[in-house]
């Protein structure tokens, strides 16, 4: 019995070995539409149906170790595709990075299979996007948030961050100077100049709204590590933060749960998220969330715009593209179930005068100056 | 067939045979569980000879290049770094000691490489063997320290070296900062000659990252061999393996022995830190958590039955699953199949008692 049982075995995989020998002689179905390729993630709209009459135009986004449901950068980036696709009926297809060794192989395999556009959110790929995109000078490629130089096929899709962390900001001190608290909190991923942009603008806002309401600092040194952004999120209520504003991708998570956390257990402390609306990370208790509002980096709108130039024959090859509170690149939700009538006026109000040019946003915060 | 058959259930095969099977009911698995998900698995079987080879199955006919060299140059890319933390683990079982640290022992060797590359003003010429060195020489240090710890103290070297892996990552990420003109997330990039990088391999691989380190690998792979099987002190690395109380009474210092055996080992891990950090990358980077390294190694030390042939083939297997990834994925295979596939190997040949049994009652059931 068992001797028929091992042969039945070494069977299926001889056949398996065959199988596979003669399917591949016919076109495998390799890249097939996006359809399949969406796994059974929870939240995200999945890319639309095969549409009858589609352009020949696919879009691919290689995303950095934080992966697709990141709840922030990449996937946020990855909804702008699908958005763009689901109206133009084009094709999407992604990879997810591993580790930092995988950036230049995935972005070569996409341009091995000559996709329309390849996107890269975060700067963890600008040395890799300077690699590839040499290599294949044909292929055209978005690199969000982040400036490669001297690359002609590279499209380079940057934030006003400071401009909407300074909304957060004037946020975040309006809502603490209601609860008659007088300390906030930031909490960067890692401590160079693009995350101390965020720290710069929110602390510009926290000080044009209240300027004796103290900001803690500090830098997770990860962008990924949850439980680390959970801690210093625990260490920093502890100190007596009322809000804390993140700007450090997964590790912010950790604030938000540490925020739902405590919210669970009638502690008044809110989560400021950041890239995207994080309001939904923060929800418990049925409909209430942790999240105050979020600093959106409309990477959608960045990602979405790239595609659809590069759609209509304009791709901007090589050009610095900013996406600021003037071009609603940056800014706060529109919708803020935590925030009162009278602030998110207030912000607006702001919002108009960084616009206009009344006020100035600085770039590196004070500690640096 | 019936010579096949006898060939499987000859015992003296089994350390051939055993791993075989793993893989094969590894691969199997993650087929049915690919099957199951409604994904096709043939997919990721041509996707892993793209991987590997570079041959693209699907464009067969369609007039288009099939074959692209740069997938076989990054394949051994990814292959490189677990081969030498494999033989890091191999070596150090074969003397009985179970090295949890060579993901540390090869984040000190990529650490010293690229400080003595960046700090030390040489011409490249002396500075490239230097890098390699220290390397080698950091992984070393790293396998000293449990490794002494073990003659002298009879401290377990698994808690030893697992609390190393911690110390060696964030330590080195701590002195990465601090070299001059390092960003927080990395350093700045090593000079050209002092690294393994080459122009001529990466353009015969169609601008891959292929470079000299599979040099280094090949003479690993070979200095093992040659130590374990050639020469007195292997044999008395192995006697220790075997069994420490009559490798003792023999007159064989089992201690020192130890001790050196987790040198050497740290060594090979260390040099596989040297390959990633001046061989795929060019300069050194701060790592936000392990990278896992070392832990594949552990399985590649495993599949190759801890011996030096083993473990290079075992590297070039899980090399090609994390080669294949990106074309998995492109073909919409989530690239967890693949985890689940090396967890199914290791599983497998974890219970490859189990299956010597199998084997054994199959043929006296002949």
């Amino acid at each position: 019995m068992k001797k028929f049982l091992v042969m039945l075995l070494v069977l299926s995989l001889v056949m398996t070995a065959f199988v596979g020998c003669a399917k591949k002689e016919e076109p495998a179905p390799v890249e097939e539409p996006a359809k399949t390729e969406e796994p059974a993630k929870t939240e995200e709209p999945a890319p639309a149906e095969p549409v009858v009459e589609t352009p020949d135009f696919t879009v691919g986004l290689v995303t950095d170790v934080g992966g697709i449901d990141d709840k922030s950068f990449n996937q946020g980036t990855w909804e702008g595709i699908v958005k763009f696709a689901e109206e133009e009926g084009i094709e999407t297809k992604y990879l997810q990075s591993a580790s930092d060794a995988d950036y230049i192989p995935n972005l070569s395999t996409f341009s091995d299979e000559e996709l329309d556009i390849i996107i890269a959110p975060g700067f963890l790929f600008a040395d890799a996007m300077f690699e590839v995109a040499g290599n294949f000078p044909e292929q055209k490629y978005l690199i969000i948030d982040m400036v490669v130089g001297d690359r002609a096929n590279v499209a380079n899709a940057v934030f006003a961050e400071h401009e909407g962390s300074f909304l957060t900001g004037v946020a975040a001190a309006l809502k603490a100077d209601e609860a008659g608290k007088d300390t906030v909190g930031f909490i960067g991923g890692m401590d160079f100049d693009l995350i101390q942009k965020f720290e710069a603008g929110f602390e510009a806002g926290v000080a044009a709204v209240n300027p004796d309401m103290t900001v803690l600092v500090e830098y997770a040194g990860s962008f990924s590590d949850t439980q680390i952004g959970q801690t210093l999120a625990a260490k920093m209520y502890d100190q007596g933060a009322y809000i804390i504003y993140h700007a450090a991708g997964g590790t912010g998570n950790g604030l938000i749960k540490e925020a739902k956390d405590r919210r669970t257990n009638g502690e008044d402390v809110w989560a400021i998220g950041v890239d995207k609306d994080q309001y939904a990370d923060g929800i418990y208790d049925g409909d209430n969330s942790a999240v105050l509002t979020s600093m959106m980096k409309r990477v959608d709108v960045a990602a979405y715009d790239v595609a659809s130039k590069t759609l209509a024959g304009e791709f901007p090859g090589g050009e610095v593209l900013v996406y600021s509170l003037a071009n609603d690149g940056v800014g706060i939700p529109a919708e803020n179930p935590n925030l009162s009538d009278e602030i998110v006026n207030t912000v607006n109000e702001y919002k108009e005068k960084v616009v206009s040019g009344e006020i100035e946003v600085p770039v590196l915060p004070n500690r640096l100056k | 067939m019936r010579k096949i058959y006898n060939y499987i259930l000859d015992e003296k095969n089994h350390h051939f045979i055993i791993p075989a099977i793993s893989i094969i009911l590894g691969f199997l698995v993650g087929s049915i569980i690919m099957i199951f998900s409604g994904l096709n698995p043939l997919d990721m079987f041509s996707s892993i000879i793209r991987g590997v080879l570079g041959i693209n199955l699907s464009k067969i006919g369609t007039g288009k290049a099939i074959f692209n060299a740069r997938y076989l140059g990054e394949y051994f890319v990814f292959a490189m770094p677990i081969i030498l933390t494999g033989l890091s683990v191999a070596f150090a079982f074969r003397t009985g000691l179970f090295n949890i640290g060579a993901e540390g022992q090869m984040i000190v060797g990529s650490f010293a490489s690229v400080a003595v590359a960046i700090l030390v003003p040489l011409p490249t010429v002396l500075l490239l063997p230097l890098v390699i060195l220290a390397g080698a020489l950091a992984g070393a240090i790293w396998g000293f320290v449990p490794g002494i710890l073990k003659a002298k103290y009879n401290v377990h070297e698994v808690v030893v070296t697992i609390m190393m892996n911690y110390i060696a990552l964030f330590m080195t990420n701590y002195y990465l900062k601090k070299l001059p003109g390092s960003t927080n997330s990395k350093t700045v990039a090593i000079v050209k000659g002092a690294t393994l990088k080459s122009d001529f391999l990466s353009d015969i691989t169609n601008h891959s990252r292929l470079n000299w380190g599979f040099i280094l690998v090949i003479i690993a792979v070979f200095s093992f061999w040659y130590i374990i099987e050639k020469t007195t002190f292997g044999y008395e690395l192995k006697a220790v393996g075997y069994n420490p109380d009559a490798a003792k009474y023999a007159g064989i210092k089992v201690n020192s022995r130890a001790a050196l055996s987790m040198v050497i080992a740290g060594a090979y891990a260390g040099l596989g830190g040297t390959v990633l950090a001046i061989g795929t990358f060019g300069y050194g980077r701060v790592l936000p958590h392990a990278e896992g390294y070392g832990f594949t190694g552990i399985a590649v030390a495993l599949v190759g039955g801890n011996t030096a042939l083993g473990s290079l083939l075992g590297g070039l297997l899980f090399g090609s699953l994390n080669a294949a990834q990106p074309i998995m994925q492109s073909s919409g295979i989530p690239k967890d199949i693949a985890v689940i596939i090396s967890s199914m190997i290791i599983l497998f040949i974890a219970m490859q008692n189990g299956i010597k049994m199998l084997l054994k009652r199959l043929k006296g059931g002949k």
